[in-house]
């Protein structure tokens, strides 16, 4: 069998692989399902690179490209760093605190000033959502990745969940996934939900009614044509759970208790957690993939978290790939060679 | 504002529905008052050195009243003056405006009043109607000196931005509303249940991950204040209602005979929450966000709300329920809107769109009777404001010569540029709008007139 990096290679050279028009990533909603599988076909070949001994290859020499944080992260900051430095960009971080943004700079002076030194993607983390949006509306020049917008959208992190997902599953039409936890608040549900659904996998949501997006489920049902029409909600965990293929665990925020949206840590953890008792009801090939960081005891008890079934260090190591195939599809696809 | 010399309006259609007036006419204007409107002169009665303005196509109606606009001086000049937000009103044809007590300082107090009227007596290019606070520095712990703002001038106590939590405090100001005649105009909202939300509660805000307000934040406080009112026979004014929810709480309020009163506000009137996905529409509500999405020119409190909710607001205005239309005029400076959706000021610039935004929405397609917008802007105000102002928004012999011309038809775009208002957040910029103000008078005097208004000296 060809490597799916000759794969794409041929793919783009027939012609046969859509256009990347795309200059900005800023969610999922607007990705055709051909630009998911090209990603998806990209982040393979990039998989590959990551196993060579060598990690380098020089796609994106010269290239430059900024991870412009406004909000703690481990993993996707350094993913996207580490995915850029494996393609030989030139990467710079900025993070909101020990820059001009603690001098109370606006977020448009920051992105204005990034790109007049001449970076080519902006990779922006925000605690509001639309700032993406806000961004790429406002630049001329350079590209804007979404790494994470307020409660809106995370598109890499789904991308990783469905490549992931993929990888041990093959086709995800007709598998039944179930995510679990606060999903009213979760950007990543908010993505994968349009990632997943494009993939036709059936979803259920599950969680405490006060973290239900009840408006983007139930409301304008009546409009034909709604895109999470299929989608189920199903309070009770241990009936979600019924038969998964597929158990997502979304991180719950500790500050959700103090704002009133649940009684107690205490209670949603026997309510809502993703533990081996539950685990049993699922599918006996079940796989458990939770974002990080986790609440182990809270969302997912640790011996799930460790289990065989999670995937959560697959997803790191997906999410490389994933964010590697985005940088290189939006610099222009070049030669993969070492 | 009786020093200028006569002027004649010649030969527009004059429609003013205080008195039922709707035809083929000519108004004069005599000492800064309302000599005549009516049947086209002959020219006989036209008063030596008069002018005359050529109203040949155009839409002759009393000058607006606009209930609830934010000129923001003292205080926040940056974003208003009372010489720029009154020479907005004037483009916008209005001719009286009643400027919000949310400055800085506030207007709670006499002094604060006398300050406002003077300011606006010398730079004001309309009429400025100060309203007062309810509570001392709007902060809903005591109540303002409400009998001494009332001799001041005040026309109705507002915390506008800030509504009195506090029920007890909130009876309190409505019962002392029985002295002083005056309504309390009450911005309705729910503190814990706006609780920090930036968008109306619904799909478009779920999809966009934005903090919503449920329509609820503004129906349970219309619910307690009509009750509040029943209680002490207080005049009650609902500000800027947005939700079908509160306009049936108000017409129930109407059908006990209780002193209830509302207004609504053009972009409520005609503009959906949609908006904010930024797709206009294209699509269909499950489109792929546009490049528009996140619009912050249309954050706005109360915020725009679904179609259902537009929709009862046209039927009330339609129907006579909705007392007048108010612009909540809110200008802001521009980096208070270039930034993310959760940063933005509340806020519509919209005095120098309103009369554009309600014919091309409402009128120019069947769904209000022209005269029906012109009385809510008119008459329907005017007759909030009490007997004292009977002089406004009527072109009866006698009456202050504020007048508004319209050119009905006239197709323009929204130049935010060209906008007297320091605002110029408006999701409108750019759209194109069919009818608008080309000429107002105040007092006789012509405040604003477009380049294709003529004025000659009568011969």
């Amino acid at each position: 069998m060809r490597s799916s990096r000759a794969l794409l290679g041929e793919a783009l050279r027939e012609g046969k692989a859509p256009a990347w028009q795309r200059r900005h990533v800023l969610d999922l909603d607007d990705f055709s399902l051909q630009e998911l599988e090209l990603v998806l076909h990209t982040a393979r070949a990039m998989k590959d690179v990551l196993r060579r001994d060598v990690k380098k290859v020089p796609s994106l020499r010269g290239k430059t490209v900024v991870t412009l944080f406004y909000e703690p992260s481990t993993r996707t900051r350094v993913s996207f760093e580490t995915a850029g430095k494996i393609m030989s960009a030139d990467v710079i971080n900025v993070t909101n605190s020990g820059s001009s943004i603690e001098k109370g700079e606006s977020l448009l002076d920051t992105l204005l000033t990034v790109q007049a030194m001449a970076m080519d993607i902006i990779v922006l983390r925000h605690p509001h959502s639309g700032a993406p949006y806000f961004a790429a509306r406002n630049l001329g020049r350079s590209s804007v990745i979404n790494a994470g917008d307020g409660t809106h959208a995370h598109p890499t992190q789904a991308l990783l969940d469905v490549f992931t997902l993929q990888e041990h599953l093959g086709s995800l039409d007709g598998k039944r996934v179930v995510i679990v936890g606060d999903i009213s608040h979760s950007r990543v549900a908010r993505s994968d939900l349009w990632a997943l659904t494009r993939l036709g996998a059936r979803l259920v949501l599950c969680g405490p009614p006060t973290l239900m997006p009840w408006d983007l489920l139930k409301g304008r049902r009546d409009t034909p044509g709604h895109p999470f029409a299929s989608v189920e909600v199903e309070t009770d965990l241990d009936k979600a759970i019924e038969g998964a293929e597929v158990i997502i665990a979304l991180r719950l925020q500790k500050e959700r208790q103090g704002a009133g949206l649940l009684p107690s840590l205490r209670e949603y953890a026997r309510l809502w957690q993703v533990d081996p008792e539950r685990l049993a009801r699922a599918s006996p090939n079940v796989r458990v993939m939770h974002p990080g960081p986790m609440n182990e005891g809270v969302e997912i008890s640790p011996e799930v978290a460790h289990s065989a079934q999670a995937l959560v260090q697959e997803q790191v190591t997906n999410g490389l790939a994933v964010r590697m195939a985005l940088l290189y599809l939006l610099c222009g696809p070049r030669e993969l060679g070492a | 504002m009786g020093k200028h010399p006569p002027l004649l309006i010649r030969g527009g259609r004059i429609l003013d529905p205080s008195q039922g007036l709707d035809g083929a006419g000519d108004l004069l204007i005599q000492d800064g008052k309302v000599a005549w409107a009516g049947a086209p002169s002959d020219g006989s009665g036209t008063p030596p050195g008069c002018r005359v303005l050529d109203a040949a196509g155009l839409l002759v109606v009393p000058g607006f009243i606009d209930l609830h606009c934010h000129l923001r001086e003292p205080g926040a000049e940056e974003k208003e003056t009372i010489a720029t937000g009154t020479l907005a009103a004037a483009r916008g044809g209005f001719t009286t405006v009643c400027a919000m007590p949310n400055t800085d300082p506030s207007t709670d107090t006499a002094g604060a009043v006398e300050f406002l009227l003077r300011l606006a007596s010398e730079q004001g290019h309309v009429r400025v109607l100060p309203v007062g606070c309810v509570t001392r520095g709007r902060k809903g712990k005591e109540l303002a000196d409400l009998a001494e703002l009332a001799q001041a001038g005040v026309v109705g106590f507002s915390d506008d931005g800030d509504p009195v939590a506090d029920s007890f405090l909130m009876r309190m100001a409505l019962s002392y509303s029985t002295v002083t005649g005056l309504p309390v105009i009450d911005h309705l909202q729910d503190a814990r249940l706006f609780g920090g939300g930036v968008a109306h509660e619904g799909w478009a805000a779920s999809r966009l991950g934005l903090k919503g307000i449920p329509a609820e934040a503004e129906e349970v406080m219309a619910a307690r204040d009509i009750e509040l009112c029943a209680l002490t026979g207080g005049r009650l004014h609902l500000a800027h209602i947005s939700t079908k929810g509160s306009l049936e709480m108000a017409r129930r309020a109407r059908e006990r005979g209780l002193p209830v009163t509302c207004e609504a506000a053009p972009h409520h009137l005609a503009l959906t929450d949609d908006w904010l996905l930024g797709t206009r529409g294209e699509g269909g509500p499950f489109a792929p966000l546009g490049p528009l999405a996140y619009d912050t020119a249309a954050k706005v409190n109360p915020p725009l709300r679904p179609q259902a909710d537009v929709d009862a607001l046209v039927h009330g205005l339609r129907d006579g329920l909705i007392d007048a239309i108010a612009t909540d005029h809110a200008p802001h400076s521009a980096v208070e809107k270039a930034c993310t959706f959760d940063e933005a000021a509340f806020g519509i610039s919209g005095l120098e769109t309103a009369l554009g935004l309600l014919l091309t929405a409402l009128v120019h397609t069947g769904k209000v009777p022209l005269v029906t917008v012109i009385e809510k802007l008119t008459a329907g105000p005017a007759r909030l404001l009490g007997p004292k102002y009977a002089h406004l928004g009527t072109l009866r012999p006698g009456a202050a010569g504020d007048v508004a011309i319209i050119a009905p038809d006239e197709e323009w775009t929204v130049n935010t540029a060209q906008f007297a208002s320091k605002g110029k957040n408006t999701p409108l910029a750019g759209a194109t709008l069919r009818g608008r103000v080309v000429a107002t008078v105040v007092g006789g005097k012509l405040v604003f007139q477009k380049g294709a208004v003529s004025i000659t000296a009568s011969r």
